[in-house]
């Protein structure tokens, strides 16, 4: 069959809301694209358990303690299953890992920022969870099958990551001053960096059309951003936190909120690995990596020594 | 000493021994050897900081003061820690980690087994839900010992040096005082020269089906059932107690 | 040696007795019993499982989506291999 044909059905199984799975035929464009975005994801779950992780020795109780480990070993558990989801199209988990510890795969900018205080890990759950979930409740509904399924998934697990995260800004906010001030602060640093992670504005952002029709990104990056805006604002103003927007306002026309301008400068900084973290996150990852070596060589080892021994008998 | 005395001692004994262990593997979070074995170490060190709190809880009930368990947990000093120093210990690289917790696993194996027919209900329901988990663990860090000590050279010579460092902490798990002996006399703990015998016989098998050698027997180490502890404890609590230290009276 | 990410396995998990086991995801491992406990911690930290069964990922074999019209659409019209294709009068119990 000719390619023409070939990308006709390809395009309209997707249209008619089939998913695409591994062996079926797909444009080289969608399986690099995917390739591209799925490995990206399951790195930014894996670098993101670094700025997280990093409180769990100093949570402030013990019931504190215990979620954040579940949160974060559920990030470790999300980034195991899109590295598998990827792994159907053909690569090995061993070179996206290469591509990550040798800075040619990129994760989210929003881990290159630091965890200063505890509530920062409030900040995280709230903000940084809240953006990743209309993002990835949006992919849930995408055409690549294994990709889909894991963001069903994730989404599912993650509900609880969002929750946790306001509820520590909520027990701050209503704490003693200290508290509320320590809140405030960390809503004050994370809030442009999580409404920035959703990505370059529309205009910005090229190629989207064929991605949007090939169900590889379902919505724009703004229409996401606008969404989380609108969710959030409420709830910062609930338990009385003041978002670091001085020109946002509510358009009662539309029923949306306006916020001001971006300093994209500085995401695309942080992108190109100039942020507060980059150089850090990446060398905690590659030397686990090289630390794990010897581990790794080890296990197969013995595994090899038991199948001879199998041969043998 | 009196037997609510000598149950809030020894219920210190196991929650702290749970709790700096599991401090000590969540450590490992981001940083182990492999995705997967940092999503089991994180399993493990979850059960325990699970476990920490149920016993904890508990000891703050029979010590009758109005302390919670996080109150145990984070207003205690040094001095005032019950873990076994092998708990304590540094994780040092995953053969060290794996060792540990292997001589710890075979410990509360046979320790919470006991456990489980304890005449304090409380003790004996804690102990059959912790068993469960610890037989799992066992199991994972049992095929490690494996596959390090009959997997490369290299893997050998450190689980083999990881063991021989840490053998002279193992001493410590069989140290018994008055509160045992209260405790034995009771029917709430076992005596633990009986431990200490299953104990032998299933580190040693393991080590050698690992192609390992058993340490040399050193002049062993105690002191946690007084809060004689090894230097590294103080570090590890000053960072977990930081945030309820620096604010007191405050709920987070 | 090569440095490697170890051998992928595909996991299938029971979510309850009587119920088939269910494909999850896969994970890595150098052996079937270490496959079982990195299926177990992965796929079944909510308690969504009774049984694992692991397989290596390179001993599956499939069938190909060229396949699909040769495999399956010849039973499509086998309506008689279906229950419903037979009509039975109202009142006979037990068929």
């Amino acid at each position: 069959m000719e390619d023409s044909k070939k990308l006709e059905q390809f395009e309209a199984k997707i249209a008619s809301g089939q998913k695409i799975e591994p062996k079926d035929w797909m444009p080289e464009a969608y399986r690099k694209q995917l390739i591209r975005m799925m490995s990206q994801h399951a790195h930014s779950e894996i670098v993101g358990m670094l700025p997280e992780g990093n409180w769990i020795t100093r949570a402030p109780s013990l019931r504190r303690k215990a979620i954040l480990l579940a949160k974060v070993q559920d990030e470790a558990g999300h980034g195991l299953y899109l590295y598998s989801a990827t792994e159907t199209l053909g690569v090995d988990r061993k070179d996206l890992l290469e591509q990550l510890h040798t800075g040619k795969a990129k994760y989210s900018s929003i881990f290159n920022y630091p965890t200063l205080t505890w509530a920062d890990i409030g900040a995280i759950g709230w903000l940084v969870d809240g953006a990743a979930i209309m993002n990835q409740t949006a992919l849930a509904r995408g055409s690549y099958g294994p990709y889909a399924r894991a963001m069903v998934r994730i989404c599912k697990e993650e509900s609880f990551h969002n929750r946790q995260g306001y509820e520590i800004m909520m027990q701050l906010a209503q704490g003693t001053p200290e508290q509320k001030e320590m809140a405030q602060d960390a809503l004050n640093r994370w809030w442009w960096p999580a409404i920035m992670m959703l990505g370059p504005g529309d205009d910005q952002s090229p190629n989207s059309e064929q991605l949007m029709r090939w169900k590889v990104k379902m919505e724009s990056n703004d229409a996401i951003r606008q969404r989380f805006i609108d969710r959030t604002v409420p709830q910062a103003e609930f338990i009385g936190l003041k978002i670091p927007d001085k020109d946002l306002k509510f358009n009662e026309a539309t029923g949306h909120y306006e916020h001001g301008p971006i300093n994209w400068d500085e995401f695309f900084e942080v992108i190109k690995g100039n942020g507060p973290c980059n150089a850090k996150r990446l060398k905690d990852r590659i030397e686990a990596d090289k630390k794990g070596r010897w581990v790794r060589e080890a296990a197969l080892a013995y595994a090899a020594k038991r199948e001879k021994e199998k041969v043998v008998a | 000493m009196t037997l609510q005395q000598a149950k809030f001692e020894y219920l210190l004994r196991l929650g702290d021994s749970s709790l700096i262990i599991g401090h000590r593997l969540s450590e490992w979070c981001g940083h182990g050897p492999i995705l997967e074995e940092d999503i089991a170490l994180i399993n493990i060190a979850l059960d325990f900081v699970g476990n920490a709190t149920s016993i904890l809880a508990y000891a703050a009930q029979v010590e009758g003061k109005e302390r919670t368990e996080d109150d145990l947990a984070y207003m205690r000093n040094e001095r005032d820690y019950r873990n076994l120093l092998l708990t304590e210990q540094p994780n040092g690289d995953y053969a060290t980690t794996i060792a540990r917790q292997f001589l710890y696993d075979v410990y509360t194996f046979f320790l919470y087994e006991e456990l489980k027919k304890s005449k304090d209900d409380t003790i004996a329901a804690i102990a059959t839900k912790s068993h469960k988990e610890i037989t799992y663990h066992l199991r994972h860090t049992t095929e490690w010992m494996y596959r390090l000590g009959d997997g490369t050279e290299e893997s050998h010579q450190r689980l083999q040096n990881a063991l021989n460092d840490l053998w002279m902490f193992t001493g410590d798990l069989f140290d018994m005082d008055e509160v045992d002996a209260l405790l034995i006399k009771e029917g709430i703990a076992p005596d633990l020269e009986k431990i200490k015998e299953a104990w032998e016989k299933h580190v040693k098998e393991v080590i050698i089906e690992a192609t390992l050698q058993m340490p040399a027997t050193t002049i062993k180490q105690t002191g946690s059932r007084e809060g004689r502890h090894t230097e590294h404890l103080g570090y590890l609590i000053a960072e977990m107690q930081y945030i309820p230290r620096s604010y007191p009276n405050t709920k987070w | 040696m090569n440095d490697t990410q170890w051998p992928l396995w595909e996991v299938f998990v029971q979510g309850n007795p009587g119920i088939p086991h269910k494909h999850v995801g896969s994970v890595h491992a150098p052996d079937a019993e270490i496959a079982i406990q990195n299926a177990r911690d992965v796929y079944t930290r909510r308690s969504e499982g009774i049984s694992i069964w692991v397989v290596p990922s390179n001993a599956i074999s499939a069938s190909t989506p060229e396949d699909q019209g040769a495999f399956f659409e010849p039973s499509n019209d086998k309506p008689y291999r279906h229950p419903t294709f037979y009509k039975i009068p109202d009142g006979v119990k037990y068929l």
